[in-house]
Order: structure tokens, then C-alpha cells, then sequence
């Protein structure tokens, strides 16, 4: 089965654009003008995004935690996050004295290019791709792990003991789930066969890798919400922040618009890392499909594609969300046992059944 | 570039860390100076006396009924269990008769209060460990016992409802329906705390078996309280030396051999039952009688010393006081529970992890204003 | 065991010390300071008295001499009875730590220390616990006067 010929494409939007503009203009002035155009909407992609989500982890926190959450500033609230934002960028740069400058400054940057990297590669909708590369899923990987970088550099950088067990906290948890969140994609890679993720949301056509992959796919869905709440630094494994034992863990120094950007950083994270399952294990932009079932594949492509993608992330990101506002917060040695005692061996067992399941050809 | 140093001539050095006097789960202003190897602790040394406020300098000056008022800024979370120390040691010592009514009173109020200081405790500890939602859990369970003192004795939290000799004001009208409703209302929130907290995967994983306190270290230390209970220690005040109406009412002392934090957390949650069950003995049949006993305006102590002990929310309180027949104590001591509980938390925490740290300071149920006194 | 057979066998232990329970809550022993270490021990360790258990431990001064007042109580018993230290002197008073004994003297007489200038010789870590390292003078002497801090009415 085909994709849904009901299914809006987005490139019939922006080919045309595409080259409408290389008729008028050279080549280079081209990828320019295009390149400049996508960053503009990344940037306000990621900042807006942000928004929702502090709003929204708010507000799932409020209710919660039976409270109602922000009420006051806008209608239900909805403008505190901006005014939130705006004290932020006002408030007073402050650095301690026997900081290492050049490196508390290149921290935030470090922890935010990489969060954007990983923005870049992921199919919003069909068409709505901006850099679909045959290694998509490795890149996405491999970018995230720099972030690991620059929480290690600010935690160092700000002369602060808390910050600096936060740091070390940190390097060793996220390098740990890194491994995890990595093998689990790779069981469905093995399906796939392919690390293009416009490739692996096509072959969800006839039904996402959830429902295709038998108990294999649950499996490594599951251990990769695990582990995705972990690489992301947030509850219960929040152990570098870890409020109640290091203050603020390795941004304890770092105050207005440097602190606004690990901020920024940690939900574009959990944006990338939502994204990066709904794509790999529910489909992506993909719409619900029953192989055979093409009246019923046929009404579901009429809902748009870029509503699907947002749904399940919005899902996964509301999953991830309930962990944080229910669980305690783990200890680092229990951190570190879960992921190399259990998770890891879990995983690679999974990555061998998923292999033999292949094989076989006892997957749909 | 100097030479690399060899592996023998590597040194490696404590880290110390100041967990305070500003920090989120010290839970006011106390200092913990930790000496970390790594993660793991090799000793803790708490400083303390950060709001010392010289109460008991201040007894000397001040008449008795005063010094009823000064009490309950010491732990301001068991206050009426504070004012109830002072003013039985005042009966004591002068041999005033109180009516039933206000024994039966105080109970109330006392487990009330006990009531209050266990949620607000039980709040605090999953915000400590990092669960978050409990803290607010916690709290709207305690509003409901505040809104109650606040419509007998109008205040919340410092109540000042005692005086030498029985209680300040009369029951509200509200009162018996209200702490009635809120009973029937808690019975049915307990088993929630347990199903967030108590039967969490993660938290019996960080609390079973952490910060160990033997019971011959308990005893030694002169741990009280609920801690000393996890220890085995059975010295609940409130068996051993009744006061007020305890000796009418039937309730079990709890009491564990096991002293991990789990335990002392279990502790507080299982008091919590009793203290719904001796409210509940006693709401419906509060007998009739005087509020006060006749006192003189000015309460002159004959002179002599007296010692009366409480179990507040913490463990023991003990007052002791020095009378040269004045008007006010000649000394004045008060011997607050968490002073020597705080004390153990050096030989709990060592070879523990930071993060277990925080959850033993939670289950000492550390307020720092009755420490320093 | 009642007050009339601990008073005897406190008096067997220490001829010195000052028995009297009549007209007081507990049993109160009053005895010099360079006999409390030894008696203090004996009330510890004995398995007739087992007083294992240091409720409260306080200074107290009294103009011509100053005291140690240490309440004890067994703890499988409940038994209670006082334990004071009297020290003649206030310019240097000096009495034998219990910390060894009960590990909770630790802290009260670091307080007592804090606040009533008594020494606790042996004391493994004798130092200001309330107020600061650098506070002259010991306020809950009779004598201290604090002109700015202290409001006498």
C-alpha cells in the first residue's frame, strides 16, 4: 500500500517557492535566501514551541497537584509564560568572580545549538522536512549528545560545588541512557532497514511499528520513554538539577538570559525526544492506517498530517510530563544500576529478538 | 608543562559542601557543612543556631502566662502541644485542678496538631525525594485542620489556645461537625498518601535500608519521637507519662525494630491513624465543665524546680523550670526534640549518598526554630 | 526500684553526694563536680539503676555557684530521677563531660558551654553551638548584661 493520496503535501507548497525563486535568482542566493528563511522559522518554531510547553507543563502540574496553575496573566493564564520570558531576558547578568568566563558563556550556546541541530531533522508533516538525510536517525542521536557537553562545561565553568556535582551527575546518566535510547530506536531500525526517517515513517504506511513489531516494539518503546525522560535531565531522573539536594544542580550560577537558554534547551529536548518517538514508533506525521482497510486509511488521511505528528507528540510529551509530577527522584547509583543492569541487557535481547523476527519475516 | 604525576603521587581531597544555611530541603536555616568523597558522605557536621532567638533569656524576664506565648514559636508546627508543656507544668507545680472539659479539649487540639504536622511533614518529604505533588497533597489536608483552630481560637498555625489552667476560649459551635467531617474526609485521603508515596517503586527503593539508626545508638543519642520509635524504642510520652486525657483513650504505640528512613517514615504515617482514632474516641463525647480553672492574674510559681514532658509531632518536650517563687522562672530550659535528633544525623549519614541525606533529614522532621530555640 | 533503695545504693556508691526526694518530682543528687564522671558511670552501667537515657542536660547559675543538671531516665522502666554537678566557682567553672557516657551530652553541653561559660573538660569538640564563634560573654549568667540587646522591664 501506497501513502494516502488524501494526505496534504507540503511540498507543493515550497517547490513551487523553490523555484519560483531559482528562476529569478543564482543558485547560492537561492539556498541563502531558503536557509535564512528556515532558520527564521526554527528559531520562532523552537521559542513558540517553548511557550506551549512551559504553559502546558504548568498547567499539567497544576492539575496535578490540584491546583488550577496560572490564571492571572492573560485569559486562563496564557500570557505568563511571555511575561516569564520577558523577566528572564531583563533580569542582571551575574557571574561569580573566579568563574572560567569564556566557558560559562560558550555553555548555554553549546546546550542550545545542539537542542537546534536536532530541530532541523525532523518530518514536521508530509513535505514539511528540512533536512532529510539517509542517516536522520544517527544524526539526531550523535547532535543530542552534545548537549551532555555543555551541562558538563556550565557545571564546571561556574565555579560552584553544587554545580559541579551536577555536572558530573549529569555526564555519567545522560552518556549511560544515550545507550539506551539509541538501541531501543535501533530495534526498530532493524524492521525498517533503513535510518532515513522519511523511510521509516513510509513503511508505517499500513500500521505503526507499535502495532507491526509485536511485544519487540513495546518493549523498546517503553524502555525508550525510560530512557528519553532520562537523556532529557527530567523527572525522576533529574538527578543534575535535583532541586532538594543541589539548589539548581549545574545551573545554579547561570542567571537571566543564560539561564533562559538551558531552559530553552531542556524543552526543545523534550520536543526532539517526543518528535524523534512519535516518528520512529507511532507513525510520525503518519495517519492511523488498518492494512486492507482503505475506506477507513481513506477518512483518516483527511485529518492533516501536521496534526497527527503534533498529536502524538503532544502525547508522548504529556506521558513524559506525568512522570515527573508523580515519581520521585531516583538516586545516581540506582540511575546507573537501572540502565546498565537492567535496560541495557533488556535491550540488547530485544535488538536480537527484533533481528530473528525479521529474519524470520514474522513481522506484518 | 610540569612532569604528569604518577599514580602515587596523585592526591586526591575531601569536598566539602555548605548544604545551607539557604537551601531548599534543610527547611529553614541550618547549616550542614557535608565532607563528600564523590557522592558519598563521610561525615556531616551541622551548624546550628542560624535564629536563635535566646527564648529562654527572655522566660527570665517574662511572667508565666507570657511565656506560654514564646512557646510556640519554638515548633511552630506542634504550638499547641508547646503552650499545653508550659501550662501543665504551671498546673503541676501549683496543683490547679483542670475540668475534664479542657483535658479533653487539648487532647483534641493536640492531635490535631499532630495531625497537621505529619501532613505537612509527609508534603515536604516527597518534595524532598522529588515528588513533587505530594507537597500540595499534604496541604489540603492540613487546611482543613487549620480552617478549624482558625474558628476556635483565631489563629492558624501559633495558636496560643492554652492558658495555665485551661483554654483560652469556649469550642466554636462548628467545632464538633467540622473536625467530624474532616475525619470522615481524611480516613479516605490516607490510603492516597500511601498509594503516591508508601507503595512507590522508587521511594521504598531510596528509603528501605538507608540511614540505619540501631536502637542502643537511639538510646544513646536521646533520640525521641517517631525516630526513636523506627528504632524500637517504645517512649511515647503520651503512654508512658499521661497527660491531659491520654490515660482515658485507647491507642497503640507504634513501634518498629527495623530504623531505616522507611521505617521512621512508616512511623509517622501509622501515628497518623491512631491520632484520627483517639480524635474520633473522644469528639463525641466531650463532657460539659469550666474552661478555666480560677487562677491569680499573676501566676507565682512556689519555689522549686518542676520538669514536664509532651510528646509533641517531634518527640519529646521537655521544660524545665527553676522557681525562686517570683513571677517569672529563675532558669527556664526548654529540651527540644529535635535538638537531639538532629544530632544522630552525622552517624545516620555517613556512608550515604547525598541524595539519601535529604531524605534522613525529612524523616528527623527537622524544624529548625526548635533546634535552636 | 523506689527512692528509698536508690537513694542507699547511690549513698553506698558515693558517700559524698546529697540524696533527698521528699517534696521534689524526681530524686535529685547533688554531688561535686570531680565525682559526677564516676557516679555518672555507675548510674549508666549498672544494671540495678540503668539509667541509659539523658532526657535533658542544663546549666543553671545561682549567683554564688553554678550547676549541672542532668535528668535521667531509664528507658525500659521509665524511672526518672536528677543528677547535679555543683561547681563552687563561677570564674572557671569546670565539670568532667558525659559525653562518653551519653552520646546526647555531646550537643547540650557544647550548650551549656555556649551560654554559661562551664567547661566541659574532655569534651571532644567544646565549642559555641548557638551563637556566634566571636560572642563575648555567656548570657544566661545572671550577671550578663547586654545594654543593647536586652530588654529588662
Amino acid at each position: 500500500m501506497i501513502m494516502g493520496s488524501n494526505i496534504f503535501d507540503f511540498s507543493s507548497v515550497t517547490r513551487p517557492f523553490h523555484e519560483w525563486l531559482l528562476e529569478n535568482l543564482s543558485p547560492g542566493l537561492t539556498m541563502t535566501i531558503e536557509w535564512s528563511i528556515i532558520g527564521l522559522i526554527l528559531i520562532l518554531f523552537a521559542a513558540i514551541s517553548v511557550m506551549a510547553l512551559v504553559y502546558l507543563e504548568r498547567k499539567v502540574a497544576a492539575f496535578f497537584q490540584l491546583r488550577l496553575g496560572p490564571m492571572r496573566v492573560g485569559p486562563w493564564g496564557l500570557f505568563q509564560v511571555v511575561a516569564d520570558f520577558l523577566k528572564l531576558l531583563m533580569k542582571e547578568h551575574i557571574m561569580n568572580k573566579e568563574a572560567d568566563k569564556f566557558l560559562f558563556n560558550l555553555a548555554p550556546f553549546i546546550i542550545v545549538t545542539a537542542a537546534f541541530l536536532g530541530l532541523g531533522t525532523i518530518p514536521y508533516a508530509l513535505g514539511l522536512h528540512i533536512f532529510d538525510i539517509n542517516i536522520g536517525v544517527f544524526f539526531i542521536t550523535s547532535v543530542s549528545s552534545i548537549g551532555v557537553l555543555g551541562i558538563l562545561l556550565g557545571g564546571w565553568a561556574g565555579n560552584n560545588k553544587y554545580s559541579l556535582i551536577g555536572a558530573l551527575r549529569s555526564g555519567a546518566q545522560v552518556v549511560s541512557y544515550e545507550l539506551s535510547v539509541t538501541l531501543s530506536i535501533l530495534a526498530i531500525i532493524v524492521f525498517t532497514g533503513s535510518l532515513q526517517l522519511s523511510e521509516i515513517i513510509e513503511s508505517q504506511a499500513n500500521g505503526w511499528w507499535i502495532f507491526k513489531g509485536h511485544i519487540v516494539a513495546w518493549i523498546a518503546f517503553i524502555i525508550f520513554l525510560i530512557a528519553g525522560t532520562a537523556e532529557t535531565n527530567r523527572g525522576p531522573f533529574d538527578l543534575a538539577e535535583a532541586e532538594s539536594e543541589l539548589t539548581a544542580g549545574f545551573h545554579t550560577e547561570y542567571s537571566g538570559i543564560k539561564f533562559a537558554m538551558f531552559f530553552l534547551a531542556e524543552y526543545v529536548n523534550l520536543f526532539i525526544i517526543a518528535a524523534v518517538g512519535a516518528t520512529v514508533f507511532l507513525g510520525g506525521w503518519m495517519p492511523f492506517h488498518i492494512a486492507g482497510l482503505d475506506t477507513f486509511n481513506g477518512i483518516m488521511d483527511y485529518i492533516p498530517s501536521i496534526l497527527w505528528f503534533f498529536g502524538k507528540v503532544f502525547m508522548i510529551i504529556l506521558i513524559i510530563m506525568w512522570f515527573k509530577w508523580t515519581f520521585p527522584r531516583l538516586r545516581i547509583d540506582q540511575i546507573l544500576i537501572l540502565e546498565w543492569k537492567y535496560l541495557l541487557p533488556i535491550n540488547l535481547v530485544n535488538l536480537l529478538l527484533a533481528a530473528f523476527l525479521v529474519l524470520k519475516g514474522w513481522h506484518f | 608543562m610540569g612532569k604528569t604525576a604518577t599514580k602515587s603521587e596523585m592526591k586526591t581531597q575531601e569536598y566539602f559542601i555548605n548544604m545551607g544555611p539557604q537551601h531548599p530541603s534543610t527547611h529553614g536555616v541550618l547549616r550542614l557543612v557535608l565532607e563528600l568523597d564523590g557522592e558519598i558522605i563521610k561525615q556531616v557536621i551541622p551548624h546550628i543556631g542560624y535564629v536563635h532567638r535566646s527564648i529562654e533569656k527572655m522566660c527570665e524576664f517574662d511572667n508565666y502566662r507570657q511565656i506560654v506565648h514564646l512557646t510556640d514559636r519554638m515548633d511552630y508546627l506542634s504550638s499547641h502541644m508547646n503552650n499545653e508543656a508550659v501550662c501543665l507544668l504551671v498546673e503541676n507545680a501549683l496543683e490547679i485542678e483542670v475540668s475534664d472539659r479542657v483535658k479533653v479539649i487539648r487532647t483534641i487540639f493536640s492531635e490535631l496538631t499532630r495531625l497537621a504536622s505529619h501532613q505537612l511533614w509527609w508534603g515536604v518529604m516527597g518534595m524532598d525525594m522529588g515528588a513533587l505533588t505530594s507537597f500540595l497533597y499534604g496541604f489540603r489536608d492540613r487546611e482543613m485542620i487549620n480552617d478549624i483552630f482558625e474558628e476556635t481560637c483565631g489563629a492558624r498555625l501559633t495558636m496560643n489556645y492554652n492558658v495555665p489552667g485551661g483554654v483560652m476560649f469556649d469550642l466554636h459551635d462548628n467545632f464538633i461537625p467540622r473536625v467530624k467531617k474532616f475525619v470522615t474526609h481524611f480516613k479516605t485521603k490516607l490510603p492516597e498518601y500511601d498509594n503516591l508515596l508508601s507503595d512507590n517503586v522508587i521511594f521504598r527503593e531510596r528509603t528501605e535500608g538507608v540511614g540505619y539508626l540501631s536502637k542502643e545508638d537511639a538510646i544513646n543519642f536521646a533520640c525521641t519521637g517517631p525516630m526513636a520509635r523506627a528504632s524500637g524504642i517504645s517512649n511515647d510520652i503520651r503512654k508512658h507519662k499521661p497527660y491531659s486525657a491520654y490515660d482515658r483513650v485507647e491507642f497503640k504505640e507504634i513501634t518498629s525494630e527495623v530504623g531505616d528512613t522507611f521505617a521512621r517514615y512508616k512511623m509517622r504515617i501509622l501515628e497518623m491513624w491512631e491520632s484520627l482514632s483517639i480524635i474520633e474516641q473522644l469528639i463525641d463525647n466531650i463532657p460539659e465543665g469550666e474552661i478555666q480553672a480560677k487562677t491569680n492574674a499573676l501566676i507565682k510559681l512556689p519555689k522549686g524546680e518542676f520538669f514536664q514532658s509532651v510528646e509533641t509531632a517531634r518527640g519529646e518536650l521537655g521544660v524545665y523550670a527553676v522557681s525562686d517563687g517570683g513571677k517569672s522562672p529563675y532558669r527556664m530550659k526548654f529540651r527540644s526534640p529535635g535538638f537531639s535528633n538532629m544530632f544522630a544525623l552525622d552517624k545516620m549519614a555517613r556512608g550515604s549518598k547525598i541524595g539519601d541525606l535529604v531524605a534522613m533529614m525529612s524523616t528527623i522532621d527537622l524544624v529548625v526554630p526548635d533546634i535552636d530555640r | 526500684m523506689d527512692n528509698e533503695k536508690l537513694k542507699s545504693l547511690i549513698e553506698s556508691w558515693e558517700p559524698e553526694a546529697e540524696v533527698s526526694f521528699e517534696g521534689l518530682q524526681f530524686l535529685t543528687v547533688v554531688v561535686s563536680p570531680d565525682k559526677l564522671h564516676p557516679l555518672a558511670e555507675k548510674l549508666r552501667n549498672d544494671a540495678q539503676t540503668n539509667f541509659n537515657f539523658l532526657t535533658c542536660l542544663s546549666g543553671a547559675d545561682y549567683k554564688e555557684y553554678m550547676e549541672v543538671v542532668y535528668h535521667l531516665r531509664c528507658q525500659e522502666t521509665f524511672e526518672e530521677m536528677v543528677l547535679k554537678a555543683k561547681i563552687p566557682t563561677r570564674v572557671k567553672p569546670e565539670v568532667s563531660t558525659v559525653c562518653d557516657i551519653w552520646w546526647a551530652a555531646e550537643w547540650h553541653e557544647r550548650e551549656a558551654y555556649d551560654l554559661f561559660g562551664i567547661v566541659f573538660l574532655n569534651h571532644p569538640d567544646l565549642r559555641r553551638i548557638l551563637l556566634d564563634d566571636d560572642w563575648e560573654g555567656y548570657p544566661l549568667r545572671k550577671d550578663y548584661d547586654d545594654p543593647v540587646n536586652v530588654v529588662r522591664y
